[in-house]
């Protein structure tokens, strides 16, 4: 261990550790534009000055290893006028709308020169370009806005594997962005929105459909309804106050009412009737190698997440005819408002509109995939992210946290915990398995709580093998089966995984894929900032309300049997076909 | 990508753009092999084409295993990377400190001027090409230009038109002499 002195007091490090870490291990917060944990420091932001006794200039504290007797002071009269002028020159280039910008509740570097005392901008000079990007269905950026930190150029390469964006020139007409500054939908960005969830400010949002939503609850003509999706319910909340992790499922139904919406339905109902129609895939699929003996493809991937779809289509289209056929969650929702739900309530296809609420950008452009029409119109018409139905609340005047729990409607609105799960990594996989074993067996899954605790948690890949045993006649091929899985989070991640199947290093069965780090709990739409504390905390509020259900297994929830029963058939079958399943489409890259 | 002949170095083979990528691709794969050599790899493919065409760049990132938008990066850093095809003369004109205090600026107004072109562009003939250096280490004798290889010390705003004129001469005696080869 090593021993430093911060502020007067004494602290022990562990070797390697920086300056930045030791003062936070110390609760004394150090700021910083540009730090992302987990990732090299790049030291690009200036703002986390600090003074080293005996050194001759202030250091960076992300990029200094901590020495043994170092003498650190973090608030001295030099290291605040240091950081109040970085500030300012940040200032001093960036475009300073606050007041117009959707970023302004909760943006670093407006909520740092508030901390810093900063109350006047000394330097004036010219401002960044207003170049503009708004391509992409998922995404705009914004350079007149951007301070070069760089977050989100380590994001999409680092953590996502990916290398999008990178700084363009150099100097003051650096724009941070793809290749000779071309616009986003010019290059093999998966739109998963991680740098929109990692910017300190403005720069990288959502492409926002606030407008559009509000203009067809105006529509008099038009039967609006709206899907949430499961990893919200664990973070809205924090947009109104509430700690990371609070579940705010029945407060998130009531806004949603008095929005306006003429029913408050959940994607979880189609996550649940995901896990029947892609299990069934997977037991087909297996089927098919065991018995039949035909050449299928596996392992099946999961395709519940459009960044990781639109990945291996550009990246990985070998893998193709690996992902399940099924359509996403939403994409099923969309597909049967617009079918099953508007025959019931006596609505044509194109008098409906299905607006979902993701913590996902890739949704928005999920939704506008030209395939994605089963019902003769778009299925899904609009997108929000989490933060875009804060603000929508908000612009309504409502008193969020003073709201009282309201109910899902019928049809589609009932949901196992199965399907809260799918908003964490690990969760569709547990979900699939909670369904899968007990239509082969008969019997419960035989773990603790219905929990498989090695797909759980923050690792970024996972694995898990289950023998299955004491199988029901129908399925007695896969007696003594030894079933193995894996489970991947970020694309980075992902990308490693893929390398090792393809090179036969590694051999499953199943493998559950979602594109951001910690799954949809930690979505580019997802109340900013998003760091493992915060995911770990949102992971914990969904398996809190998986817990909380007696209906925790996919296939026993009723409104989906009788969905089966009047509408679909079986799964798999020829209307599911038809509403529920999708192709997928070779992408080129650069 | 365009399929003109003559933009080589040497200013006199006729290979195509195309055939000279071809010819540059086991270079480069060798330079793939190599932490750092990117940049060399970039050098070597404008040096033999005279600029950096977008296939080029795309390839170098495919070889080295890089994002497309980190070697364009690279390119957009260096002022001495070109990504528009250049002229047989490269005029750079340096806006340094020293050049700079010492009329650097007007000298690159009055090429600017003179050439009817900017910072980055190409004349229609394709002769010459205007860039800006940032110190080529001849303070001593700023301020200074530099046409491809060639410096030009102490320079005066009035004269660049006499150095374009020189090697406009240059070009039409060369021109000649490969007319008289032919």
């Amino acid at each position: 261990m090593i021993q430093v002195t911060i502020n007067g007091a004494p602290v022990s490090v562990k070797p390697e550790t920086t300056i930045l870490q030791a003062a936070r291990q110390a609760g004394i917060t150090i700021p910083t534009l540009c730090f992302l944990e987990k990732n090299d420091p790049l030291g690009a932001c200036r703002v986390c000055m600090v003074e080293v006794e005996g050194a001759k200039t202030l250091m960076a504290a992300c990029a200094t290893p901590c020495a043994d007797k170092m003498v650190i002071h973090t608030n001295t009269r030099r290291v605040r006028q240091a950081r109040k002028q970085v500030v300012e020159l940040l200032l001093s280039e960036h475009d300073g709308n606050c007041q117009l910008c959707d970023r302004s509740e909760d943006c670093e570097l407006r909520n740092l020169a508030a901390d810093l005392g900063v109350r006047d901008i000394t330097y004036q000079g010219a401002k960044a370009a207003p170049l503009m990007d708004t391509s992409t269905p998922a995404l705009t950026r914004d350079n007149s806005k951007c301070i070069k930190c760089r977050r989100c150029v380590t994001v999409c390469s680092s953590v996502q594997g990916i290398g999008a964006l990178f700084p363009q020139g150099r100097g003051f007409s650096t724009v941070i962005g793809p290749a000779f500054t071309r616009k986003l939908d010019g290059v093999a960005c998966v739109q998963c929105g991680q740098c929109a969830a990692v910017c300190p400010v403005g720069a990288i949002s959502e492409h926002s459909a606030i407008e559009d939503v509000w203009r067809m609850l105006d529509d008099k003509t038009k039967t609006v309804v709206v899907q949430t999706a499961p990893a919200i319910r664990a973070a809205l909340g924090e947009a109104f106050g509430l700690p990371p992790g609070t579940r705010v499922t029945g407060k998130m139904v009531s806004a949603l009412r008095q929005l306006g919406f003429h029913a408050v339905f959940d994607t979880n109902f189609t996550a649940d009737l995901t896990i029947l129609e892609e299990g069934t895939e997977l037991l087909t699929r297996l089927k098919t190698a065991l018995v039949e003996e035909k050449k299928v493809a596996l392992p099946m991937f999961t395709s519940c997440s459009p960044g990781w779809i639109k990945f291996a289509e550009y990246y990985y289209p070998q893998f193709l005819p690996n992902l399940s056929t099924c359509k996403s969650p939403q994409q099923m929702f969309g597909a049967l408002a617009k079918t099953y739900y508007a025959k019931k309530i006596d609505r044509k296809p194109e008098e409906m509109v299905v607006v979902s609420v993701m913590p996902c950008t890739a949704k928005k452009f999920e939704s506008q995939r030209p395939e994605m029409n089963a019902s003769g119109v778009r299925d899904v018409d609009y997108v929000l992210t989490t933060r875009e139905l804060a603000r929508m609340i908000r612009e309504a005047g409502i008193d969020f946290n003073a709201l009282p729990d309201g109910e899902m409607d019928s049809p589609l609105g009932l949901s196992s915990g199965a399907a809260d799960i799918f908003a964490n990594t690990g969760g569709v996989m547990e979900a699939a398995l909670r369904t899968a074993y007990e239509i082969v067996t008969g019997r419960e899954l035989p773990v603790d709580n219905l929990h498989v605790k090695a797909i759980e948690g923050l690792e970024g890949v996972k694995e898990a093998a289950l023998t299955i045993k004491g199988t029901v006649p129908e399925w007695s091929f896969l007696e003594g089966v030894e079933l193995r899985v894996a489970v991947s989070h970020g694309l980075g991640n992902t990308r490693r995984l893929l390398e090792r199947i393809k090179n036969g290093e590694a051999t499953y069965h199943f493998v559950e894929v979602m594109t951001c780090p910690g799954g949809c709990i930690g979505g580019g739409g997802q109340p900013r900032f998003t760091d493992d504390s915060v995911r770990l905390k949102r992971i914990a509020g969904i398996y809190a309300e998986d817990e909380g259900k007696k209906l925790r297994k996919s296939h026993q929830n009723q409104q989906v049997l009788d969905l089966y029963a009047q509408f679909l058939g079986t799964p798999l079958g020829h209307t599911s076909h038809e509403l529920l399943h999708t192709h997928y489409t070779e992408r080129k890259t650069d | 990508m365009s399929d003109t002949t003559g933009n080589c170095c040497c200013g006199n083979c006729s290979l195509t753009e195309a055939q000279i990528i071809e010819e540059l691709e086991p270079m480069l794969q060798e330079y793939a092999s190599k932490p750092g050599g990117v940049i060399p790899a970039l050098q070597i493919a404008q040096t033999r084409l005279g600029y950096l065409p977008e296939e080029v760049i795309k390839r170098i990132a495919h070889l080295f295993g890089k994002p497309y938008s980190e070697v364009a990066g690279v390119v957009t850093f260096y002022s001495f990377f070109s990504t528009v095809p250049r002229g047989t003369y490269l005029i750079r004109v340096c806006l340094g400190t020293a050049c700079y205090v010492r009329g650097g600026n007007e000298l690159l107004q009055a090429l600017k001027h003179k050439l009817g072109i900017d910072v980055g562009e190409t004349t229609a003939d394709r002769l010459f090409s205007l860039g800006v250096g940032r110190c080529f280490g001849a303070c001593g004798m700023a301020p200074v230009l530099m046409v491809n290889d060639d410096l030009h010390q102490r320079v005066k705003a009035t004269k660049v038109g006499e150095i374009l004129e020189s090697y406009r001469a240059q070009a039409a005696t060369q021109a000649e002499k490969e007319a008289v080869k032919a």
